[in-house]
């Protein structure tokens, strides 16, 4: 499958990242912060709980502009961005399918969305409301509408935390049958090695904060070979590489 | 895998149960009201008829001059006239209100500085902002509806920028990561996070602002239900205040149940009901 989006990679450069709190302490929460995704790559960020990893997310979304350093986002086929947020963030008022719908540009709107509702099995409730879906369904509604967009570049943030490990599982492999389906540049955050290590093409390992780039972990066998004993076998090279993280 | 989470209620069976009962629980309301209102009618018959006076006319007298004003079309063309005056105030109130109320409630310098003015107005009685008005604009439409905006304005700033404040800023977040419209943003995302605020000042605005209108058409207009009173006071034709005025109150109540309700069940069907 050829991978889709620019020619430019996802190229991140931040230089420093500074909170102040109310009463004025600043809490550095990245520094020197620098790595790139390549094209039509998936790329996990890993790091140790609360180290910035949704503070760099933030950033890239252009939701946080309060910062030194530059990054470039993938360019060529669309200038879009969709994200995964760690909650689904769907539009209560809205239905499932109008949720989706709401995303695209205009010139989609009317688009089939048949395929997608169909593998990520939404078929049936295009026209429920948010409440009356499961976190689980919440959470492919809301992978939906991300991969309906037809970005250049996906973000997902912990896109399955607080969901039950089998729960997790199933939405793991639904993923990258969408996401293999139209290889996009993506980039998530997890401190889930496990999940890094089965859906990713390369882990960016992120140190202690102030954030850094400990280095880079590359997992070049293709996904359907990573079976349970290639997968502790992956698990243990990576711990060599990095002991101490995760 | 998770089990879809849609409850045991097939489509179209929501209101598939026994349907004798089903119709005897959609009277009861109804029939509640219609109950109590005749309750309240027979208790005033019988006061009236107790202490008989031209001051205290009795509900028969009342229906009767009821009749009489609206077969010779005067009924209609006043209620008519105040009606429309209700309907322009509240809609000026409504926009510039909860335009206002948004800016401050995510403006948080702004409100400092103009929290002072809001709380000002909300304390200047309605008649001098009517006096001043027709003072300083004459005695025509648009400052006897203008007057009635500005009363009820400083009301829907409050309400609407306690919804701004509730906001969520995630489904904003969201929104600008998608890119929507403007138009988009408003529609799906701001109003109907504040629809319970919007209801709220609607409620209380309308029964504010027909009241304040009748104290406009008194004191500058030459039409109208506030106009009539003020004209049957000075004949001291009781029974026909009070024919204008159920006249009005009967009027507010269809609004109400056929407009206001329905628009608010329509705007709350994504709310998860109780089982």
């Amino acid at each position: 499958m050829q991978p889709v989006g620019g020619v430019v990679p996802l190229r991140v450069d931040i230089a420093e990242k500074t909170f102040r709190s109310a009463q004025g302490v600043s809490i550095k929460a990245l520094q020197d912060l620098s790595f790139e995704v390549r094209q039509g790559e998936f790329a996990c960020l890993l790091g140790p709980s609360g180290c910035g990893k949704t503070t760099t997310l933030r950033i890239l979304l252009g939701l946080d502009k309060d910062f030194s350093g530059s990054f470039q986002l993938p360019e060529g086929g669309s200038d879009r961005i969709a994200a995964v947020f760690q909650e689904p963030v769907l539009l209560p008022w809205r239905t499932v399918e109008q949720n989706v719908r709401l995303a695209l540009p205009k010139s989609l709107r009317t688009k089939k969305l048949d395929g997608l509702f169909d593998t990520l099995g939404l078929a049936g409730m295009r026209s429920l409301y948010p409440a009356e879906l499961s976190l689980g369904l919440a959470r492919r509604a809301a992978l939906a509408r991300a991969f309906a967009t037809e970005p250049a570049v996906l973000f997902l943030d912990e896109p399955f935390a607080s969901l039950d490990e089998r729960t997790a599982e199933r939405l793991r492999h639904l993923l990258l049958t969408v996401w293999s389906a139209r290889p996009t540049t993506a980039l998530m955050v997890t401190h889930n090695l496990r999940e890094a290590l089965m859906l990713s093409d390369r882990i960016i390992v992120l140190a202690q904060r102030p954030a850094h780039v400990l280095g880079m972990f590359d997992v070049k066998l293709p996904r359907h070979y990573r079976n349970p004993q290639v997968m502790s076998d992956l698990l243990r090279s990576f711990q060599q590489k990095f002991p101490g993280v995760a | 895998m998770s089990a879809p989470d849609i409850g045991d209620r097939p489509p179209g069976a929501a209101v598939g149960m026994s349907s004798q009962s089903g119709l005897a629980a959609a009277l009861t309301p109804v029939l509640t009201v219609a109950a109590s209102l005749f309750g309240l009618g027979l208790l005033w018959g019988l006061a009236a008829n107790a202490w008989p006076s031209r001051a205290f006319p009795g509900p028969g007298l009342v229906w009767q001059v009821l009749l009489a004003e609206a077969a010779n079309g005067d009924l209609f063309y006043h209620l008519g006239a105040t009606l429309g005056r209700v309907a322009a105030a509240y809609v000026v109130a409504m926009v510039a209100g909860s335009v206002i109320g948004v800016l401050l409630g995510s403006h948080r310098r702004a409100d400092r500085f103009f929290s002072p003015w809001v709380v000002l107005f909300l304390n200047i009685p309605a008649l001098v902002v009517i006096v001043l008005a027709y003072i300083w604009f004459g005695l025509n439409e648009a400052a006897a509806i203008g007057a009635v905006a500005v009363n009820k304005i400083p009301n829907v700033v409050v309400t609407m920028r306690e919804g701004a404040r509730a906001l969520d800023p995630s489904y904003a977040e969201m929104a600008a990561v998608y890119r929507f419209g403007l138009l988009d943003r408003i529609r799906h995302v701001l109003l109907p996070q504040l629809q319970p605020y919007l209801a709220a000042a609607s409620r209380s605005g309308i029964a504010l602002i027909w009241k304040i209108v009748l104290v406009v058409e008194l004191l500058g207009r030459s039409n109208g239900v506030g106009f009539q009173i003020y004209l049957y006071f000075q004949l001291f034709d009781v029974a026909a205040i009070l024919a204008y005025t159920l006249a009005f109150v009967a009027v507010m109540l269809v609004i109400e149940l056929f407009l206001v309700q329905p628009v608010e069940r329509h705007a709350t069907r994504w709310r998860r009901r109780p089982a």
